[in-house]
């Protein structure tokens, strides 16, 4: 069984109202809707205001695929299964809705696997349905058989094998529930091919209910008033933020808090954009690439409170001595977020929709008070940020990434939404984008999947039209999946492609130079006879390069002039570092700096 | 310390799968896990032995709590609680050694369940030393030849089910 027969009794169909009477305020059915799985799964798309799917069709899925022939949303033939799934997680990371993505069973699903993995990894809503075979079939290894189910069960936050058709709508249902609600995360829908031919009364539950699954939102309040006593009596109080800001779009919320208390502000890689990076109160991001201010204020505060963190390796360095001097709190929503990496001497478990406002409920109340006591701690950590900003040596001859992250930066206004693959470039975009908005960045956090980029861009430009997209990738990770660069043409996304072609894969490079004295194992991409511009023109996309510094700016901006996708090939110098850098495993206060002494 | 966790589950395919698979994921050190029906045909209890120290007791309750088809998880170790397992053990016995097992299994309040010419299956319920002692006397004096043991199931004492602690 795979649901309750209670649960579906308890689900009342809402398909068309046509179709129903009203009696009181209960629907009561008087025609009965007779359609097959695969029609039902529109239906129930339809009913989730899903309004792009990203996939790709294959045996298992055939049925599925021709009743999708006459459905009112798009769909994103990508080029790759893996392409469809990071473009739905891009799609759902810039919209904050629920991505999906359909593949056929077999490799089709296991194609979606590091989709399905770096979503979880950065908490994201996804739905993945995938064909499995007929019933009779699962089980004897046939043609196209895996076990998807078993093989994501790690890595979604929960998923399903759909044997009768009846169980259909319930679980559809319960996905897309799942998927957002809560901390969010990927679900698979994994449907036995027979269950989209098989016919059944379709009825699409009303309200999902799971004994098991009863996300918070609000929690206990004695927990904000013990926090709010500790602001009360903090002298170096720190505010660091993560990803759980931006899922929750609680940026807002957070800002009213940040400029009641007075406190410094510090972030994630994946909490960046959730509040300006101009805010006078913010020092940047923290961690084994942080700036010198955040690293150095996390070991000195004497109270940190970390918002939607989850206090990963990259952030903390050496755990036992990280912000060894400070009183912990974490606000999550995940309780099991607690403790798990730092120890909280308090915890808010619960929406951060919830505590963050009740808590500047609180806060307000003092909040010339507490500024004030904490304003020669604001001082410092500001003067640390001023005397060690994040810089970088501009040569004459060669364009430094930095620089071009700058440019574009300017040229946007910090407006666009920002998109990147994975490693050196990714580190230089997280330092020196002047990111304004929530949402803004969209990055492989947790999971650091190479390839992720290029179709992420083309999901958030899928979702966000009006929006300008900006790629920032390497020559490794563009390769990883440059066949959806024809999708970008096919369907005029006009995403902007920058390649940071440095003609090795630098962040390895770079632990290379470090750690491993120099030997470039496997990292020299010298040998690529990949001529990008012409990759871009082949797949029907403009293709720019530029190799001189004084160019740089006209190129970026015909680049972004340019009304369709656009692949620009920028040469930087092959070794650089990401500076400052806390080795793995030392503590955060000892940065390799380098960079120009300011 | 050991903690005696009661893990009540969706009655659904694939539950076990997302259990164990939590456990060797998160690497937590479990030393026994025993699953049966409960009186609700819906509803799976498993029972867990968690062996660390608070901290990791905790990511266990909460992980697992995250998992959608696990309903809810009460800590046996923090009350009044009645706790067994079930041993089968098959033991060398010949015509000679007969006599000297059985006054063994009187002892130990258990029961021959399988006799022939040179073995005998005992059948043991208890906690979990008291079956360990059964098995060292038996090892010792007559040889093991093997073992099934259930992992241990506990319940709570008084009128309070799991699902309402």
């Amino acid at each position: 069984m795979f649901e309750s027969e209670g649960v579906l009794r308890h689900c009342i169909g809402i398909l068309c109202t046509q179709l129903y009477i009203y009696s009181g305020r209960k629907k009561v059915r008087v025609t009965d809707l007779i359609i097959t799985g695969a029609e039902a799964i529109i239906e129930s798309l339809k009913n989730e205001n899903v309004d792009v799917v990203f996939g790709y069709p294959g045996g298992a899925v055939l049925t599925l695929y021709d009743a999708l022939y006459q459905a009112d949303f798009r769909h994103i033939l990508t080029k790759h299964e893996q392409g469809a799934v990071h473009a739905a997680d891009g799609y759902a990371r810039a919209t904050g809705k629920v991505g999906v993505v359909i593949a056929t069973s077999g490799p089709g699903a296991t194609n979606l696997v590091t989709g399905i993995a770096t979503a979880y990894m950065d908490s994201i809503p996804l739905v993945a349905i995938t064909g499995q075979v007929s019933v009779p079939l699962i089980g004897r290894d046939s043609f196209q058989e895996a076990d998807i189910r078993g093989i994501t069960t790690p890595i979604t936050k929960h998923n399903y094998l759909v044997k009768k058709v009846e169980d259909l709508p319930g679980a559809l249902k319960e996905a897309f529930y799942i998927a957002r609600t809560g901390r969010p995360g990927p679900v698979v829908v994994d449907i036995a091919k027979d269950v989209f031919a098989d016919s059944f009364d379709y009825q699409y539950p009303i309200e999902v209910k799971l004994r098991g699954y009863l996300p918070v939102y609000a929690g206990k309040s004695k927990m904000i008033d013990k926090v709010f006593a500790e602001m009360r009596l903090a002298q170096k109080p720190l505010i660091f933020v993560g990803g759980g800001v931006n899922l929750s779009d609680s940026s807002e919320d957070l800002k009213v808090l940040i400029e009641q208390s007075g406190f410094p502000v510090i972030s994630t890689l994946m909490g960046l954009g959730c509040i300006p990076n101009d805010h006078p109160q913010f020092l940047g991001m923290v961690g084994m690439h942080g700036t010198y201010a955040a690293n150095m204020a996390t070991t000195e505060c004497d109270l940190l409170i970390g918002i939607g963190v989850r206090f990963d390796d990259r952030v903390t360095g050496l755990l036992s001595e990280f912000a060894a001097k400070a009183k912990i709190v974490h606000f999550d929503i995940d309780p099991a977020e607690i403790n798990k990496n730092v120890l909280a001497h308090l915890r808010v478990v619960g929406d951060i929709r919830w505590s963050i406002p009740a808590l500047s409920q609180q806060v307000k109340n003092v909040s010339g008070e507490i500024t004030e006591q904490v304003r020669p701690w604001l001082e410092k950590v500001r003067d640390w940020h001023r005397e060690k900003p994040l810089t970088y040596e501009q040569g004459p001859d060669h364009i430094m990434p930095q620089e071009v992250v700058e440019k574009v930066s300017q040229l946007t206004q910090g407006d666009a939404v920002i998109v990147t693959d994975v490693g050196q470039h990714q580190m230089w975009v997280a330092q020196f984008y002047g990111f304004k908005n929530p949402r803004s960045l969209l990055t492989s956090g947790g999971l650091g999947t190479m390839g992720y980029g290029l179709p992420a861009a083309i999901g958030a430009q899928c979702g966000l039209p009006d929006r300008m997209v900006i790629l920032f990738v390497g020559d490794g990770g563009v390769m990883m999946n440059c066949q959806e660069l024809a999708v970008a043409a096919e369907y005029n996304f006009p995403v902007k492609v920058l390649i940071f072609n440095n003609q090795c894969l630098g962040m390895v490079a770079q632990w290379q130079r470090m750690f491993y004295g120099g030997r470039y194992s496997q990292t020299s991409l010298k040998g690529s006879t990949t001529d990008f511009v012409k990759l871009a023109e082949a797949m029907g996309v403009a293709g720019l390069r530029v190799t001189k510094p004084e160019e740089l700016e006209i190129v970026l901006e015909q680049a972004l002039a340019i009304p369709g996708p656009v692949v620009v090939d920028i040469r930087i110098p092959e070794v650089l570092d990401v500076l400052p850098m806390v080795p793995a495993g030392a503590c955060l206060d000892q940065m390799m700096m380098g960079g120009v002494e300011g | 310390m050991k903690h005696t966790l009661a893990v009540l589950v969706e009655n659904k395919p694939g539950v076990l799968t997302h259990i164990s698979g939590l456990i060797s994921r998160r690497a937590f050190n479990i030393e026994s896990i025993a699953a049966g029906y409960t009186e609700e045909p819906d509803t799976t209890r498993i029972t867990i032995v968690v062996e660390g120290d608070e901290i990791e007791q905790e990511q266990v309750v909460n992980q697992l709590s995250k998992l959608i088809d696990v309903i809810k998880i009460s800590d046996l170790t923090a009350v009044e609680s009645i706790q067994r397992e079930l041993a089968l053990i098959k033991v060398k016995a010949s015509a000679a050694t007969r006599s000297d097992i059985i006054n063994i299994v009187e002892i130990f309040r258990a029961s021959i369940v399988d006799v022939n010419r040179e073995t005998m299956v005992i059948e043991l319920s208890g906690d979990e030393t008291k079956i360990d002692a059964l098995c060292q006397v038996l090892e010792d004096d007559h040889g093991i030849i093997e073992i099934a043991r259930t992992g241990k199931i506990a319940l709570s004492r008084g009128p309070i089910p799991a699902k309402d602690q």
